[in-house]
């Protein structure tokens, strides 16, 4: 645990006893750990296909991917999401620390509400993009991709704020679909109806002989669908999946990996950070790093409230114009997917890149995510092109396809906002 | 009397490269070593029956990969295998690894700060930026900022652009960074001591200053060059030890039709009328030559092979100052087992990395304070590697050769010569920090060889036992090494010239020195570089 206080103003994290280091020296033994859920994860692993989320062993797919896809838009999807990064931010002043880093204006966040947010440096770079889960008056849960303690406990000095991370301590799952409202009403979630989007509460959950504790539940989700994600202390893993699971054996409910999440985010024209964009702490070549305002992140910046991490950079490329990117939606001719395609202007001059792509089942439309230099996608959006290569048969196929710039998401779907929640 | 188209006095592996590269630009060129055997501080010998040493040089890091293409030296026997990780052992019975795996190095510093473990990624990242700002250089001959010529504007032209590349904030921090300490630097990174002293030893190694001099944090590019190389291979042991580098040089020149001669001393630099004549051996035999390489560094050339009246005064006065202070010492052992340490786990892969038994910053900044004092260092910092974890070929299977780098050992004792009981001194004090570690160590002990600097300038010929022929200071890099109008390979001499590690880019097994003052030379005999490649992009 790290704390820093107006009385001690250096942000410090106590270093662990002798004993305890000791014991957790065995750790290089599992170079890919599993997540609380990992025994009924691997139980329903037939592919056996996983990737490496951040040290954790997770899913590609757990089945069939495509159909994983379609348990996300036609029932309910199950899906680990423990190995994102989570910091606990609590105390008096945690509403003026994250004020003060984040991008959005942190008073207006409500407890019991949830909002995604990006924060930056001090030259206005975007550092992560993440959720922050505002648990009481004077206590968050930031979850991200990336890890950001240093920079947390470096900006705390001066706040009376403890800054914990909780990464392994938390389990989270996301359950994502249509029957998702109907699942945990059945598993006994009295008044999870009352959840809006972006709400949160704690509801009980008997863990059996682990005793009982409480599930934090938001609508929340990283698929454009209605869906809610769950947090719970790790040692409740299981019998909260096994709850999810029995109540959801009715509603089509299924566990699903990354590569069905994937696709689900892109069509609700969501980004990923280290995939869409380069984080400010990774980028090794100066010029990969991103203004809010050139990944699509502007909307978040508050100028009403007062002074944050990065405002006067920001500030100031608005001003000079400085802004070199704009993170834009396509829709390209075709269904093929123009996954790292360069973005042409003319067919002839280079102005960008798509970062991810996909023929979108629910639009039925080519769609994609590209950066581009502006001012083109910014006020020049005519005449542009993507140099596709399909490969085929050890056999490069060059397309050169339109793509129109479009606004995101790609797909809206009634049943994510309805109030209340849909019961298929 | 013949006369050689090149005569490179001494056969390390600058001389070597640099002979290579004549050579098959069609020069007929012999190399005279005065050992018996050729490598310099890269070498490899065999001292006791079944085991081979690398006897200086241990860790191949640097070593240019465009050279190793250039020169065919994987056809001539060169291997470079990639290690993995190793440790700083704790004085309360624990240690901190570092693993090759990116999430298990951030949950072993986790075990000592969670918060260092997080700060890493942008430490890496940030070294990173520095190192691919100075990687192009090395293979570049610095520009002279006092001449006019089109291609020193050039080069100066390329730097001003390089360095106008950085935003404002990046050109600070590389200005910063190339003179500040390297335990300041940390400091802005991590809060834990043994964190900082495990990522300070590259900061001071080789070099006469201690983690708290400003300068050392540019040292520590130098040593982590080979990781940002984007070349898989780059760094690890050479199979076979460092002789194996020197030993397909060798083999490679040899192909092309060039001459070794061993056993050869050079005496004198012949001087006529301002111009280069040839060399003159211990012996009295005089070598003729239409001109002459030293990669001897520059204090033994200028100073002890070329006589005083042939040289401008303001250059030899500087080459007397330039900073050549030894540092360090090598302890060779020979194990008839692999030693334990009880606080690593039986299948830790640090064993087959590098060891450190110095775990804050101010015991290795107490090291160095005894250096300052003429002694060395009661409680040294170690680099220790067992080679023979991945190499089989240096000891007989289940032996082990261990190689422990020393720091810090002065060039004189108390402004003294070393004596053998100094040397015998110097190397208890290494066995008995290891044997902390280590309870049975000694018994496994079969052979020993210790080199303190005075065995390290004796054999190796590097003045005052430095390891990079002169120390890596800024004011010693680039347009500034060895000394100011001197940079690019030539000398007051004409036909006279430089190519060992005193000269840009500095030392290391990295081969750059004496490739680009081939370049050089070809340059002035009008001869084509076409078998030169340029130095990989960095992109
Ligand atoms: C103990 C030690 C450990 C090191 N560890 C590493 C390491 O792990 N990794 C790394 O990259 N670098 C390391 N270095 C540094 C590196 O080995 C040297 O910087 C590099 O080998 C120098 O190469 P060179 O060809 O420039 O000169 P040298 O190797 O010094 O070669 C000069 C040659 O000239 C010969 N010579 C000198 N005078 C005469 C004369 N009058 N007549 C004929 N011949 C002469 C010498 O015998 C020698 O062979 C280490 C050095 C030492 C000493």
């Amino acid at each position: 645990m790290a704390q820093a206080t107006k009385k001690k103003p250096v942000a410090k994290a106590a270093g662990a006893p002798v004993s305890a280091r000791i014991a957790a020296q065995a750790h290089f033994h599992t170079l890919r750990l599993g997540t609380p859920f990992q025994p009924r994860i691997d139980a329903l692993a037939r592919t056996q296909d996983w990737y490496n989320w951040a040290g954790y062993r997770a899913p590609h797919s757990l089945w069939d991917e495509e159909l994983e896809y379609f348990a996300i838009r036609s029932q309910a999807a199950l899906f680990d999401i423990s190995p994102m990064t989570k910091y606990r931010i609590e105390g008096p002043e945690a509403e003026a620390l994250l004020n003060r880093v984040t991008l959005r204006d942190v008073t207006k966040l409500r407890p019991g509400r949830v909002h995604y947010t990006a924060w930056c440096d001090d030259e206005g770079f975007v550092l992560d993009d993440g959720t922050l889960f505002r648990l009481s008056p004077t206590r968050f849960r930031l979850c991200s991709q990336e890890r950001h303690l240093p920079w947390l406990l470096d900006s705390a000095v001066g706040f009376d704020v403890i800054v914990e991370e909780e990464t392994e301590a938390v389990a989270g799952l996301a359950l994502q679909g249509p029957t998702s409202f109907a699942v945990l009403r059945d598993a006994g979630f009295a008044g999870v109806e009352r959840l809006k989007i972006f709400d949160l509460a704690d509801f009980p959950h008997d863990g059996g002989p682990q005793g009982n504790t409480q599930v934090t539940i938001s609508r929340t989700g990283f698929t454009g669908d209605l869906g809610y994600e769950l947090f719970v202390s790790a040692d409740m893993a299981l019998s909260l999946w096994d709850r999810l699971m029995t109540s959801g054996d009715l509603r089509g409910i299924r566990a699903i990996g990354y590569t069905a999440l994937n696709r689900a985010r892109l069509e609700a024209g969501l980004i990923v950070a280290n995939a869409d964009f380069t984080t400010a702490e990774h980028a090794i070549r100066a010029d990969r790093l991103r203004m809010p305002d050139e990944i699509g992140l502007g909307f978040m910046i508050d100028l009403e409230k007062g002074h944050f991490n990065g405002r006067r950079a920001i500030l100031e490329a608005r001003a000079k114009r400085k802004l070199r990117y704009v993170l834009v939606g396509l829709e390209i001719e075709g269904n093929i997917p123009a996954e790292h395609a360069i973005v042409y202007h003319k067919k002839a001059h280079e102005v960008g890149l798509v970062s991810a792509a996909m023929w979108s089942p629910m639009a039925k439309r080519n769609i994609a995510i590209a950066s581009l230099a502006r001012p083109y996608g910014d006020t020049m959006v005519e005449d542009l092109w993507v140099e596709i290569y399909a490969m085929r048969e050890l056999q490069y196929q060059k397309l050169m396809k339109r793509a129109k710039v479009v606004a995101r998401p790609f797909i809206k779907l009634d049943r994510r906002t309805a109030n209340p929640p849909a019961d298929f | 009397m013949k006369a050689w188209d090149a005569i490179i006095i001494g056969g390390g592996h600058n001389g070597l490269v640099n002979a290579c590269y004549l050579q098959r630009a069609g020069l007929d060129v012999l190399v005279v070593e005065k050992n018996d055997w050729v490598g310099g501080a890269a070498t490899s010998r065999e001292l006791t029956p079944g085991f081979l040493y690398s006897n200086c040089s241990y860790v191949c890091s640097l070593f240019r990969p465009e050279i190793m293409r250039d020169l065919e030296l994987p056809r001539f026997g060169l291997q470079v295998i990639s290690y993995e990780g190793g440790a700083v052992f704790t004085r309360d019975g624990d240690y901190l690894a570092n693993y090759r795996d990116r999430d298990a190095h951030r949950r072993e510093f986790a075990r000592f700060s969670k918060r260092d473990a997080e700060a890493y990624d942008r430490y890496a990242r940030d070294v990173t930026r520095q190192c691919r700002f100075i990687q192009p250089l090395l293979m570049r001959t610095a520009p002279d900022p006092t001449s006019l010529r089109p291609r020193d504007l050039g080069e100066l032209l390329y730097l001003g652009k390089k360095f106008a590349g950085l935003s404002a904030q990046e050109m600070a921090l590389t200005l910063r960074f190339w003179t500040m300490s390297i335990s300041e630097f940390l400091d802005e990174y991590f809060e834990t001591d043994v964190i900082k002293a495990n990522f300070a030893l590259s900061g001071i190694i080789g070099t006469a200053l201690g983690p708290m001099s400003p300068g050392t944090a540019y040292v520590l590019l130098h040593h982590y060059m080979g990781e940002v190389d984007g070349s898989v291979g780059a760094w690890g042991y050479a199979r076979g030890g460092m002789g194996a580098v020197t030993k397909a040089l060798a083999a490679s020149f040899k192909a092309s039709g060039g001459t070794i001669r061993t056993g050869a001393e050079v005496d004198r630099v012949l001087v006529k009328r301002g111009k280069v004549k040839g060399v003159v051996l211990a012996g009295g035999e005089e070598i003729y030559g239409k001109l002459v390489v030293s990669n001897a560094d520059v204090k033994r050339t200028f100073l002890k092979l070329v006589e005083e009246k042939e040289l401008p005064e303001i250059f030899l006065r500087r080459v007397r100052n330039f900073k050549i202070r030894g540092s360090s010492g090598k302890v060779n052992i020979a194990l008839d087992s692999l030693p334990e340490f009880p606080a690593l786990p039986k299948d830790s892969p640090v064993y087959r990395g590098d060891m450190h038994f110095t775990d804050s910053m101010e015991r290795m900044e107490r090291a160095y304070d005894d250096w300052k004092a003429g002694r060395w260092s009661v409680d040294p910092f170690l680099d220790m590697v067992i080679p023979t974890t991945l190499d089989p070929t240096m000891a007989p299977p289940g032996k082990h050769f261990m190689s422990c780098f020393v720091q810090y050992a002065p060039p004189k004792i108390g402004g003294r010569e070393w004596t053998d009981a100094d040397r015998d001194g110097f190397a208890e004090s290494v066995i008995a920090q290891i044997a902390e570690y280590s309870p049975s160590f000694r018994d496994r002990i079969v052979h020993m060889e210790v080199r303190t600097p005075r065995e390290i300038e004796a054999e190796v010929g590097l003045t005052e036992g430095n390891i990079f022929q002169g120390e890596l200071t800024f004011d010693q890099l680039l347009f500034n090494r060895p000394v100011p109008g001197y940079a690019q390979y030539r000398s007051p001499v004409d036909g006279l010239y430089m190519c060992g590690s005193s000269t840009h880019p500095g030392g290391g097994v990295m081969g750059a020195p004496g490739r680009n003052a081939a370049a050089e030379i070809l340059r002035d005999l009008a001869k084509s570089t076409s078998h030169m490649s340029p130095a990989h992009d960095v992109i």
